[in-house]
């Protein structure tokens, strides 16, 4: 899932200064389930803006809304009414989701309420960990389905780097070292072998440094 | 100038605060009607968003009592309560509402004195922080908005 982090309310206040009628947009998908942009977390951004509205005479109006899905055109169509009624939005949706309401609505102001921060997933209650960076040239299959390029603070092919302190990464000591994970793994399902081979240097062109990415399905295109 | 009388709401868990505050009443015991209490199953309850809504509508400060921590009817009630509510005087703060204003505090249903101390604590630093400022009326115009 997509991981994001709520934007203080004073950063929040800086962006939509000047605005008038805003309506906060939250998003069903992603950013509910990782508790920043979901409909409460909407409900409590609203209301912290009316709070600092009337503390600091901005004059805000602020109305809450949230859609099942921000990053899909179908679900965009719902908020309509509310949109044009407001001066400006604040998505709390992950950046895609921002973006894909701007899009949709050209003479909208919209702004991001979040900081979209990692693919990740809840490793327990109120922790979230970083697991995947999307680079687009997939490498789990090699090494026992942990992500050096993710979890390696190195982003070590050919690890380990020998710096590791006990199961530690030694750049985050709070981060468990992914190539311990890696080679504990393999060992477990019998695949120690794998790390023999030695790692070409990874494509990196299917990832951000090749510019922005799309996919064209053929198959599903009408 | 008038004495500034705050306006409280205590949620009170159902199997301490509020029978603390029902032995308060029995035992004749004063505390200071500005409070309201308003019973919740547990402290656990009580969400983020209850907070906001009472202080966006222009309630001064918040008292939760819940059970002493370890003796939560529900088992952990009460801790949830004690983070959500520090989750909530940061958000508060952010939005300009003083933290003081919401208040967590733990009790046992025999503890009448101990609560009608915390009330009155709770009255007298809300009276000296003054009203919140949600209240006072917007008549500027933001800037670069049509007015």
């Amino acid at each position: 899932m997509i991981v994001a982090e709520r934007k203080t309310i004073p950063e929040m206040v800086q962006i939509l200064k000047g605005h008038k009628k805003i309506l906060v947009l939250g998003c069903g998908t992603c950013v509910t389930v990782c508790l920043a942009g979901g409909e409460r977390e909407v409900s409590i951004i609203a209301s912290a803006l009316r709070i600092a509205s009337r503390v600091q005479g901005l004059g805000f109006e602020v109305s809450e809304l949230t859609i099942e899905r921000q990053c899909d055109n179908i679900f965009i169509e719902q908020p309509a009414e509310a949109i044009e009624k407001a001066d400006a939005v604040l998505s709390t949706a992950c950046g895609a989701g921002v973006q894909a309401i701007a899009e949709r609505y050209p003479l909208k102001p919209v702004y991001a309420g979040l900081n979209t921060t990692f693919l990740g997933v809840l490793e327990e209650r109120g922790v979230w960990a970083e697991k995947c960076a999307a680079c687009g040239d997939c490498v789990l299959d090699k090494y026992g389905g942990i992500c050096p390029v993710t979890r390696c603070a190195k982003h070590m092919l050919n690890g380990p780097c020998g710096g590791s302190r006990e199961d530690r990464c030694e750049v985050r000591p709070d981060r468990a070292c992914a190539w311990q994970l890696i080679y504990k793994r393999l060992k477990d399902i019998g695949q120690l072998e794998r790390l023999e081979a030695i790692s070409e240097p990874k494509k990196w062109s299917t990832s951000l440094s090749g510019g922005p990415r799309g996919i064209i399905r053929e198959d599903h295109r009408i | 100038m008038d004495k500034f009388e705050p306006k409280i709401i205590a949620f009170c868990c159902h199997y301490c605060a509020y029978s603390a505050a029902d032995l308060a009443g029995s035992s004749r015991l004063q505390y200071p009607p500005n409070v309201r209490i308003v019973r919740t199953p547990c402290t656990g309850r009580l969400e983020i968003d209850y907070y906001m809504k009472a202080f966006e509508n222009g309630i001064d400060g918040v008292l939760v009592a819940g059970c002493e921590e370890g003796s939560c009817h529900f088992k952990d009630g009460n801790l949830l309560a004690k983070r959500r509510v520090n989750a909530t005087r940061a958000v508060l703060a952010e939005a300009g509402i003083e933290a003081e204003r919401l208040r967590m505090v733990n009790v046992s249903a025999s503890m009448a004195h101990p609560l009608v101390e915390y009330i009155k604590e709770m009255v007298e630093t809300v009276r000296q922080l003054g009203p919140v400022k949600v209240k006072e009326e917007v008549n500027q115009t933001p800037t670069g908005a049509k007015p």
